[in-house]
């Protein structure tokens, strides 16, 4: 994803349920609207939450990716 | 034809008026049961809610009420009936056991254990964020005197009520969602 510019990378790794779309939340406000957060996570359950937070909060998940167990999201600030 | 058309619109307008606006993206829980397992699943979806936008209002009742009391001993002055009720309710969230596989206690300590090692977070943790967070407890006042439990005894929380059903239900009302656990 090396096209797209992050404005943060937010390290999650290691915290399950709900402690991920609970700190994407408090932290998605820390960057400008149309910026990107890259978000580390361990927890594979983000893979479908990420979408749904980001559809009820107002929020875009751009792409998805798997890496050595870590799943990297990108999410980008709309509203 | 077009005076009906008038008084058609005009019917329509006044039911407009009066037409209140439909529910809010709010969370109405009532958490009946004071079950560690059940407890942590009730915070998990609060938390959750409010990281999805929602206003959460979390309605402790019946067995519920004594996870919300402070370790600490009981407050003086009550009578027998209330002093043995507060003897054998768990003290508190950190007192409370599974609902299954209990099994005198073992059960409970090894599943603490496994959600310590896998990370997950304790109950302590999930109050603390709900707290940090804005959602809402009210404690149902019935249950508290059923149970012979004083205020001094629950929790210090930032935003903790108490009340009654109707309370919930004018909340319940207005929620998107409502459980009961």
């Amino acid at each position: 994803m090396s096209d797209i510019a992050i404005a943060k990378v937010l390290d999650l790794k290691g915290l399950p349920c709900p402690m991920p779309v609970v700190k994407m939340s408090q932290e998605i406000g820390s960057v400008q609207v149309g910026e990107v957060i890259e978000v580390h996570t361990t927890d594979p359950g983000s893979l479908s939450d990420f979408p749904a937070w980001a559809s009820t909060a107002g929020q875009e998940v751009i792409t998805t990716e798997q890496d050595n167990g870590v799943i990297k999201i990108f999410v980008k600030r709309l509203v | 034809m077009s005076a009906d058309f008038e008084k058609q619109l005009t019917e329509l307008k006044q039911k407009i008026d009066t037409m209140k606006p439909g529910p809010e993206n709010k969370l109405s829980m009532v958490i009946f049961s004071g079950d560690m397992d059940k407890l942590l699943a009730s915070m998990i979806i609060a938390t959750g809610a409010v990281a999805m936008g929602m206003k959460v209002v979390l309605f402790f009742t019946f067995w519920a009420t004594a996870a919300l009391r402070k370790p600490e001993g009981q407050a003086k002055g009550k009578d027998l009936k209330s002093k043995m009720f507060g003897w054998m309710l768990p003290k508190g969230r950190n007192k409370t056991k599974l609902s299954q596989m209990n099994m005198a206690g073992l059960g409970t300590s090894m599943m603490k254990d496994l959600m310590k090692k896998k990370n997950a977070p304790s109950l302590d943790q999930l109050f603390d964020i709900a707290g940090q967070l804005g959602v809402q407890i009210k404690v149902c006042e019935m249950s508290m005197d059923l149970m012979g439990f004083k205020r001094e005894e629950i929790i210090d929380y930032p935003n903790i009520d108490f009340c009654g059903v109707a309370t919930f239900l004018a909340d319940a009302k207005n929620s998107s969602i409502q459980l009961f656990i």
